[in-house]
């Protein structure tokens, strides 16, 4: 749970780079949130053996990056935390799938393989991108222009709840596991059972702070709706934004770069 | 100012699971009258509070809250009157952002968006908390999260200011400075506490509950000073009114209004 409590506080820390001040930051949510769909969808649209194509497609992450000032060591580890998770998802396509589909010298590359390295890159893109989203707009904007762009509502305040009280119960977690840590005294305790009774308090506080949150919300006159209150526009920049990073993906997306840049360099060479 | 009286007549409350919470409460406070409801854990006193603004209901009696009786219909307009603020901040601060919060009771009522501008900012200004506006309030300190929460319900102009524990868990100075800002309010101010040097500080009159009935009501320096009553419902005198505990002598002297300060002084 300890780690827990340190990926939150770095939760934390994604948000507050949401406060700094750059080309980047300074556009329209939407605007951010339209590239990062595209590119998001560009790259889940790849057959599932493509590998070569993909690597083009770092340029976006990586001028983001570098534009908008975010430490890229922190986006890394970022990442690095959710590898488990991909690995377990592609780590049998090299034993079902073993037709071999590249031959590098007496070296046959399995298809499996392949598809397995394609998965990596693929989640570090898409994960990336989404980590950088919320980096250089912060998660309540995000919710804010998925609404403008025609999310229902009832979804988006969902996820504003739900970003807003991970803290608070991810301190509640942290404080039970703790108890039972002591009280456990190295050994393994009670094992899965205490585990079992633990997140069933954990939900049970979660419903009455649910039912205490939903009283201070009616004693301020809540009926229902949200007003929004902020207002930000979306101008020539934006539409720049959009149209040029969409424009770069679809054309990545249509040619392969990274085969006819290998074909132009094998070509100097025959 | 006659609607800011509360005036509460044979309160009875009984939970669903059977345990009587509150047996028989009454009592009126009119305006302008800064109350300190007080007793033991169980007493009654949270689930007293949580009828004020109509956010539990009545097994039994009525509530009237300036002449209004509390019921369905009146509720909205009972709460924007009855502003309360809850005992954990993380109940009552669910925006994304400081601003947020602040505006959202206003934003519900449905006010302008430059009134409600004007009217954060100035709320924020009051509390001492204009320089988190733009925060999310999971960042704020415990003491920063109070005052936001009490900014909160400021916004939306209650005449009556009712506080849950408003004091707990705050360290002494976050403590001192929030005394200082409910002294100033001119509202109708009522507060549960178990810090009774604060509710002696800021309340002219107690209430003590003991076991879901009102077991004393009256002047706080009356109903500090009868040692057999705060004995028998769990309480004692405020520490402010006992003995010095290095030189043994007898209580410092109180005057009122102003707050107590302890003379002793202690040398070498």
């Amino acid at each position: 749970m300890a780690s827990i409590n340190k990926a939150v506080l770095d939760l934390k820390r994604l948000d507050l780079l949401a406060n700094n001040d750059s080309v980047i930051h300074r556009l329209d949510a939407r605007a951010k949130v339209l590239v990062t769909c595209v590119f998001i969808l560009c790259i889940v649209s790849y057959d599932r053996y493509e590998l070569s194509a993909l690597f083009p497609f770092f340029i976006f992450p990586a001028v983001l990056i570098a534009l908008a000032g975010l430490p890229p060591l922190f986006i890394a580890k970022k990442i690095a935390l959710l590898c488990p998770f991909v690995l377990v998802v592609g780590i049998f396509n090299p034993v079902f799938d073993r037709e071999v589909l590249v031959n590098l010298g007496p070296l046959g590359i399995s298809g499996g393989w392949i598809s397995f390295a394609s998965i990596m890159v693929r989640s570090i893109l898409t994960v990336g991108a989404a980590f950088i989203l919320v980096g250089v707009t912060g998660f309540t904007a995000v919710c804010q222009a998925l609404e403008r762009l025609g999310m229902p509502q009832v979804f988006a305040v969902q996820l504003l709840f739900l970003y807003r009280y991970i803290f608070v119960l991810s301190e509640e977690g942290g404080r039970a596991s703790r108890a039972r840590e002591l009280r456990s005294c190295g050994r393994k305790g009670l094992g899965i059972r205490s585990f079992s009774s633990m997140i069933g308090h954990l939900l049970l506080r979660t419903w009455q702070r649910a039912e205490r949150i939903h009283m201070a919300m009616l004693a301020r006159g809540f009926t229902g709706q949200f007003h929004a209150y902020r207002q930000s526009s979306f101008g020539k920049a934006e539409l720049l934004f959009v149209l040029g990073w969409s424009a770069l993906f679809v054309f990545l997306r249509i040619n392969n770069v990274s085969r006819h840049l290998g074909t132009l360099i094998t070509g100097l060479f025959t | 100012m006659s609607h800011h009286i509360v005036e509460v007549k044979n309160l009875r409350h009984v939970y669903s699971d059977g345990t009587v919470a509150l047996k028989d409460v009454s009592f009126i406070i009119t305006h302008g009258e800064s109350v300190g409801i007080i007793g033991a854990n169980g007493a009654g006193k949270s689930t007293l509070l949580q009828h004020l603004n109509g956010s539990l209901e009545p097994t039994g009696g009525s509530i009237h809250i300036g002449h209004t009786p509390l019921s369905k219909g009146t509720l909205p307009d009972i709460r924007r009157t009855v502003g309360m603020v809850f005992q954990d901040p993380d109940d009552q601060l669910f925006m994304p952002t400081v601003f947020d919060d602040v505006a959202f009771g206003p934003l519900n009522l449905g006010y302008a968006t430059a009134d409600v501008e004007q009217r954060v900012t100035e709320v924020l200004e009051l509390v001492g908390a204009g320089h988190l506006r733009d925060k999310p309030p999971y960042h704020l300190s415990g003491g920063e999260k109070k005052r936001v929460a009490i900014a909160t319900v400021l916004s939306m102009s209650p005449d009556i200011l009712v506080m849950d524990e408003p004091t707990n868990g705050l360290d002494p100075f976050a403590r001192r400075q929030l005394m200082a800002l409910m002294r100033d309010f001119e509202h109708t101010r009522i507060f549960t506490s178990h810090d009774l040097d604060m509710v002696m500080e800021l309340c002219d009159r107690v209430i003590v509950l003991h076991e879901g009935e009102v077991r004393a009501d009256g002047p706080a320096m009356e109903i500090f000073g009868n040692d057999k009553l705060l004995a028998e419902c769990r309480l004692e005198k405020p520490l402010s009114m006992q003995g010095c505990p290095v030189c043994g002598g007898g209580p410092a002297r109180v005057s009122r209004p102003h707050p107590p300060h302890h003379h002793h002084h202690h040398h070498g």
